[in-house]
């Protein structure tokens, strides 16, 4: 291995699921659970290239991804940053426990590099279709974080950044990416270690008397984390708890519980959106895109800049929760925005939603296994803009 | 003149969630049993209590996690022993243990059992075997002996039941033991020295739900059922775990079957980290 030091300070020329890798350990991740799955395979291989060199690091690769997600959480309990990459069928097996990470409050990062399906689909080829069970895949209410990086270095950054919101939430956390992403190779810089903000859980005062594990704190709304052996005799479970953490299964708790999980995202979401803009001053259409879609869709805009067409760029960096209110504000300004994703219909939906009635909203759709045309984009704005 | 005090505690409440009680087991069922055996092997060790960890999976021995005092973790169907393998591992010298019923570990957790078995992970897993899926109300489970009815099988099983023994040592676990709830001594013991024993150790403990198993199979009561352990079992601690399969209303036999030094899961990965 070229290194023994956790932050590989420097440039690299990286593929989008190596730099994943190097992004979870910078922020601290030491163990890595997984199972292989095309395209996301090259991050759990850096894993267990790189976590056994480095102090705690373990790197396990288990039976499939259900223990995979199971064995963040354990590790999460013990106190430390965990993280695991799949794909579509992984993600789709990960749901039931990704629901349990949510209901414990538990910090964990999956990373989904998404590729096209149903099913075993397209294992080699993209797809960005996974972007509503991110949101939905897992059963009951709940608020969930996703973001999409569209390159090499936001792999990195982003998977930095997926850590923090994470511990800070106590959210499990997910990295939205896609084949063309996970397997592009670009420059990524990677900063000096002190120069990356790390943000660790929220941690209860050390011999805190009659520590509750899921207390509300009415102004975060984020209950301090005791961890595993630290003597609190936590009790932690799936079923609906009270601020003990014991089982409390009637409506009243649940009505007090529930609503919990989902306003700390809700409450915090402003501090979560982040989106790139371009050009959205004058712009009269809007072309909207996230991961490698975006690629496409930000040259189509340059393209019809260049016909003096006025168009602007938006990208979603955080899908969820969907930055709701700088959407909305686009949609008075425009006539119309163009929804670019590697899907037959997503995204758009929730953008549909939010625009209600606004202005148009038209899909360019694409059913998976290549990236946009450029003038499948363009298009659609000219017969907004005609 | 003696005076008869009504006791409020009891020795083992510090280890109990007692302001949790009553607990939701049904009377006779066997679980209450092998909790107290628990508590006292866990006393037995001599170790720290906040060093112990208990992870339960989903079904009425998965409530275990919710009654015992220490670090306790109640997760999903099946999906205990791959939490405390992460949890394991990111606290390696803590004892964590896997406490749960025979539907889970065996069927929906199947793989995860024997893959964390072929590991040699440092963890014990206490199975509490009652024959059926009690939670749920009493289905058809992996070691549902054949000819048994449940509320699956009404017509009385047709498949073959699974041996737990059997299948967790030829996978490589190197502590197994098998003992029923009446053994109350010897099953203690077998969980102290499971809990100390480095490695993947399995206690199978044999426990009577008659509710649902024995309700349906006409087999009586707590009582009958406890005098059916004590005329069938055979303690063989040498005996062949192939051999060891449990059937309909035959004999059960108990033991402490296998020890053995094998390096664990995380001796190899420190043995590999200084290879790198
Ligand atoms: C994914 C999933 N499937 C099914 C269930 C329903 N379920 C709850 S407990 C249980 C069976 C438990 O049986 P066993 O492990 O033998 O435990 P016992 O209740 O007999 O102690 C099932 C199927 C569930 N909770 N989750």
């Amino acid at each position: 291995m070229e290194e023994k030091a956790a932050v590989l300070t420097g440039k690299h020329f990286w593929s989008g699921d190596i730099a994943v890798a190097e992004g979870g350990i910078a922020a601290g991740c030491r163990f890595f659970a997984g199972y292989p799955i095309t395209p996301a395979t090259e991050v759990a291989e850096r894993m267990s290239e790189r976590l056994p060199a480095l102090e705690n690091g373990v790197f396990i690769q288990m039976e499939d991804e259900i223990a995979s997600m199971n064995a963040l959480l354990g590790a999460s309990w013990g106190g430390m940053k965990a993280m695991t990459s799949t794909s579509g069928p992984g993600f789709s097996l990960m749901m039931e426990n990704l629901g349990l990470g949510i209901m414990l409050e538990t910090p964990c990062v999956i990373a989904n590099v998404q590729r096209g399906g149903p099913s075993t689909g397209l294992p080699t080829l993209v797809g960005q279709q996974d972007m509503m069970q991110a949101r939905w895949g897992s059963h009951g209410d709940y608020e969930i974080i996703a973001l999409c990086p569209n390159s090499p270095q936001e792999c990195f950054d982003l998977t930095i950044q997926a850590f923090n919101f994470s511990e800070m939430y106590r959210v499990p956390v997910l990295l939205m990416t896609d084949e063309v992403v996970g397997h592009m190779y670009e420059k990524v810089i990677v900063p000096l270690e002190e120069d990356i903000e790390l943000v660790t859980r929220p941690r209860p005062k050390p011999g805190a008397n009659g520590y509750l594990p899921y207390a509300i704190d009415e102004e975060s709304y984020i209950p301090p984390m005791g961890l595993a052996g630290e003597g609190f005799r936590l009790h932690v479970t799936g079923l609906t708890h009270d601020e003990r953490g014991y089982p409390a299964v009637n409506a009243e708790t649940q009505g007090i519980m529930v609503p919990r999980l989902v306003e700390k995202i809700k409450r915090n979401a402003p501090k979560i959106y982040m989106y790139e803009e371009d050009r959205m001053d004058d712009a009269e259409v809007v072309v909207l895109s996230f991961g490698c879609a975006s690629r496409i869709a930000k040259w189509a805009t340059f393209q019809l800049r260049e016909r003096g067409r006025k168009v602007g760029f938006f990208r979603l960096i955080t899908a969820w929760p969907f930055p709701e209110p700088r959407v909305r504000q686009i949609a008075e300004q425009v006539k119309g925005i163009v929804v670019v994703e590697t899907n037959l219909g997503q995204m758009v939906r929730e953008v549909e939603r939010v625009v209600a009635g606004r202005c148009q909203v038209k899909l360019a759709p694409n059913a998976g296994g290549r990236v946009h045309e450029t003038e499948e984009v363009t298009s659609l704005v000219e017969e907004i803009l005609r | 003149m003696t005076v008869i005090q009504e006791a409020t505690t009891h020795p083992k409440d510090t280890l109990l969630r007692v302001d949790r009680f009553p607990h939701i087991w049904c009377p006779t069922c066997g679980i209450g049993t092998a909790v107290s055996c628990f508590i006292d092997a866990i006393r037995a060790t001599g170790i720290d209590e906040k060093q112990f960890a208990v992870v339960s999976g989903i079904g009425c021995t998965g409530r275990v996690a919710g009654y015992i005092r220490l670090d306790s973790f109640h997760t999903t169907h099946g999906r205990a022993i791959p939490f405390a393998v992460g949890l394991h591992l990111a606290k390696p010298d803590m004892k964590v243990i896997v406490f749960s019923g025979d539907g889970d570990i065996s069927c929906i957790g199947g793989n995860h059992l024997i893959h964390t078995a072929r590991r040699n992970m440092d963890i014990t897993v206490i199975c509490v075997n009652n024959f059926i899926y009690g939670m749920t109300g009493g289905q058809l489970a992996p070691t549902t002996p054949q000819t048994a009815r449940t509320t699956t099988s009404p017509y009385g099983n047709f498949e073959y039941p699974m041996s737990l023994p059997h299948v967790v040592s030829a996978c490589g676990a190197t502590y197994v033991s098998r003992w029923t709830v009446l053994h109350i001594k010897r099953l203690t013991r077998a969980m102290k020295d499971a809990i100390l024993h480095r490695g993947f150790s399995f206690v199978e403990v044999i426990a009577p739900c008659s509710t649902l198993c024995a309700r349906k199979n006409r087999l009586g009561t707590g009582t009958n059922m406890l005098s059916y352990y004590h005329d069938h079992c055979e303690i063989n601690h040498e005996a062949n775990l192939a051999d060891v399969g449990l059937d309909y209303q035959g004999k059960i036999v108990c033991g402490n079957f296998l020890t053995i030094e094998k390096p664990t899961f995380r001796d190899l990965l420190e043995e590999n980290r200084e290879e790198v």
